[in-house]
């Protein structure tokens, strides 16, 4: 499917990453999310933080906010609200996210507050040349662990099941209609979603663990992911080493700018 | 301008109601002493007027909601006390760098650090200044009463919509906690400026020909808010020449509107020769004791209040360094807006510092004692 030029600010274009990266997969993914979704552009806000994936903002055509390392659900929360009405896609990495904007993250869940977080997860600090996050798994080499990383990783999904988030999914660069599906999922759900999107980053962390180039990190991920559903019928065994995929978790509450606001209707009489 | 019967109001009530007067309907604050009762003032009064209040989980969260919230296009407000003013320099810089109006009110304790929490002090004067990185402009005033706190806020509010620029209220602890009286104008007789809702067609969100109004998201304009450097559209750029353009644009605009921004005040002989400089809480001890040395005892002494610290009154003192002999600067903090008041007096006068750091105000008598050894 050809993406809609209109959402797209071509003049931005060539983008600033490198060869090889996801982040073009995961923004086109979005990008065509949003026109299946059938918003209308006015309505739709993508905020950001810092770090390469957060660039992506500036390339869409909508009114693009981007922000401080870490915080960038911090400002889509006070942007929805003063603006309900409002679809906001918030673009983080795996360190601004879970590392620096991990206080945020735990309490927009915790809040269910409306906002569709896309994490763009390449288990690494690409722009700063490759530290590790804590989203690197365990034993994965980086800048900052030369020897391989002693800390173990987030679990995201988990951790944003805990706090209270009502919408968990998990997908790839590889699979990107599926990755494509789960952000629409994720834009239709009310209340706190929060999609991993797992990322190669070939440059700041493919070459330094010999994971190969783009095409052998995009084939390990397909390789090690398994839709939910089958894992289901899988024995923990098989289970080993794999990353599930899919829809985890979606669940009903209530959301928190719609319930500020029809509290403050009933107030104001 | 119409008033109504006074109301009595502790400073920090009257910086919510300013600010609610002057068309605030969002707060997002995190709670810290001694600012809290404006957080709970605003708590139970903006949901009652449609507006929205939050609190956040932590204080950077509540300077990144409500510049959210005013790209939205909402009027806002944070308070907050030094360590949590420390905490909110990093979203500060971007707003002033994303020309996000706001108003973030410190309410000054006793530092360093947790400091005394609940004990005045005046040293986050040159924070306010200078707190988050980079070479930025900031507007930053300082109330020496209640009454004053509630028309600052609302001018606070004002200009920052108008200039797109983020204001301090820097108070202190006796102006936030305080009750004096303030005149509540009537409806509709308060000074608010309404931000125009005229679109040029040819707007651009950061236009270098020179301000235009903010746009808030939502509307069909699509450009982009970033932190970096940006052209007159809002995308990135590091182009050398581009960069210093922007940066002088954005000190432009204060020094275009300096004569609405810088406020000051004079009492006391018209030569003096000795004069005192002040601000904040301190403005009421040197006050009471110009009033009487100047109309009681008819003593050449002056005292100049500044409404406004920051850009710094330059211009008022070199005109007061012409007249005045002796320039006793009262500060309760280690000396810190003297070094600025001595720039520009530049060795016409002789530039007393009084400082007083212990928790404690300034009195009438530490000032009157010192003027007394200077006029003898
Ligand atoms: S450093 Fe990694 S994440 Fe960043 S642009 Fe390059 S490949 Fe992509």
């Amino acid at each position: 499917m050809q993406l809609t030029q209109d959402f797209l600010r071509t003049k931005k274009l060539p983008h600033i990453w490198c060869p090889g990266c996801g982040n073009g997969i995961v923004t086109a993914a979005l990008v065509r999310a949003i026109e299946r979704a059938g918003y209308d552009q006015r309505e739709v806000v993508i905020v950001s933080g810092i770090g390469c994936s957060s660039r992506a903002a500036g390339y869409l055509n909508f009114n693009t906010l981007h922000t401080t390392h870490g915080r960038a659900l911090a400002f889509a929360t006070g942007l929805k609200m003063a603006r309900p009405e409002l679809t906001l896609f918030v673009i983080m990495g795996d360190g601004d996210c879970s590392a620096i904007g991990g206080n945020h993250f735990i309490h927009s869940a915790r809040r269910n507050i409306d906002l569709n977080a896309i994490v763009v997860n390449n288990h690494i600090y690409g722009m700063t040349g490759g530290q590790h996050s804590p989203l690197t798994p365990t034993g994965m080499k980086a800048t900052t662990a030369p020897g391989g990383t002693l800390e173990r990783a987030f679990d995201l999904l988990e951790l944003a099941k805990g706090a209270g988030a009502t919408f968990g999914a998990r997908g790839n660069a590889a699979q990107p209609r599926q990755l494509e599906q789960l952000i629409t999922r994720a834009a239709k759900h009310k209340g706190f979603s929060v999609v991993e999107a797992l990322s190669p980053c070939p440059i700041a962390y493919g070459r330094r663990n010999k994971l190969g180039g783009a095409v052998e990190m995009l084939k390990g991920m397909k390789e090690s992911s398994v839709a939910v559903e089958r894992a289901a019928e899988m024995d923990e065994a098989d289970l080993e080493g794999k990353t599930l995929n899919g829809v985890l978790f979606s669940i009903d509450a209530p959301e928190f700018s719609s319930e500020y606001h029809r509290m403050i209707k009933k107030d104001h009489g | 301008m119409a008033e109504t019967k006074p109301v009595l109001m502790q400073g920090n009530e009257a910086c919510a109601m300013g600010a609610i007067s002057a068309g605030v309907r969002f707060y997002a604050g995190y709670p810290i002493t001694p600012s809290t009762e404006v957080a709970e003032i605003m708590a139970a009064k903006l949901p009652e007027i449609g507006g929205v209040f939050i609190q956040m989980e932590d204080e950077i969260a509540s300077m990144a909601a409500v510049i959210g919230a005013s790209i939205g296009g909402m009027r806002t407000l944070t308070a907050t006390s030094g360590p949590g003013f420390s905490l909110k320099q990093e979203n500060l810089g971007y707003a002033i760098m994303a020309e996000i109006p706001c108003v973030v009110v410190n309410v000054q304790r006793m530092g360093p650090s947790t400091g005394v929490p609940t004990a005045p002090a005046q040293g986050d004067v040159m924070q306010a200044r200078w707190g988050t990185h980079g070479d930025h402009p900031i507007i930053v005033f300082s109330p020496s009463s209640v009454y004053e706190t509630y028309y600052l806020t609302i001018a606070a509010v004002n200009l920052s919509q108008k200039l797109r620029q983020p204001v301090i209220m820097l108070l202190d602890e006796v102006i936030g906690h305080m009750r004096e009286k303030v005149f509540i104008p009537e409806a509709g007789k308060l000074l608010v400026e309404k931000s125009s809702d005229q679109i040029p067609s040819d707007w651009k969100p950061y236009d270098e020909k020179g301000l235009t109004p903010l746009v808030p998201f939502g509307f069909g304009h699509y450009y982009h808010v970033t932190g970096l450097f940006h052209d007159q559209y809002g995308f990135p750029t590091g182009d050398p020449p581009h960069v210093e353009r922007a940066l002088d644009r954005l000190h432009a605009k204060l020094e275009k509107y300096r004569d609405e921004i810088v406020l000051t005040n004079y009492i006391g002989h018209k030569e003096p020769r000795v004069a005192i400089v002040a601000y904040g809480c301190t403005v009421r001890s040197a006050r009471s004791v110009v009033k009487k040395a100047y109309w009681q005892d008819r003593l050449p002494v002056g005292l100049l209040s500044l409404q406004t610290i920051w850009p710094f009154p330059a211009r008022e003192i070199e005109a007061l360094a012409k007249q005045a002999d002796v320039i006793i600067v009262p500060e309760m903090n280690m000396g810190q807006l003297v070094g600025e008041v001595e720039r520009y007096v530049c060795g016409q006068a002789k530039v007393v510092p009084l400082n007083r750091y212990d928790g404690e105000m300034i009195t009438p008598d530490q000032i009157s004692e010192l003027i007394g050894r200077w006029l003898s």
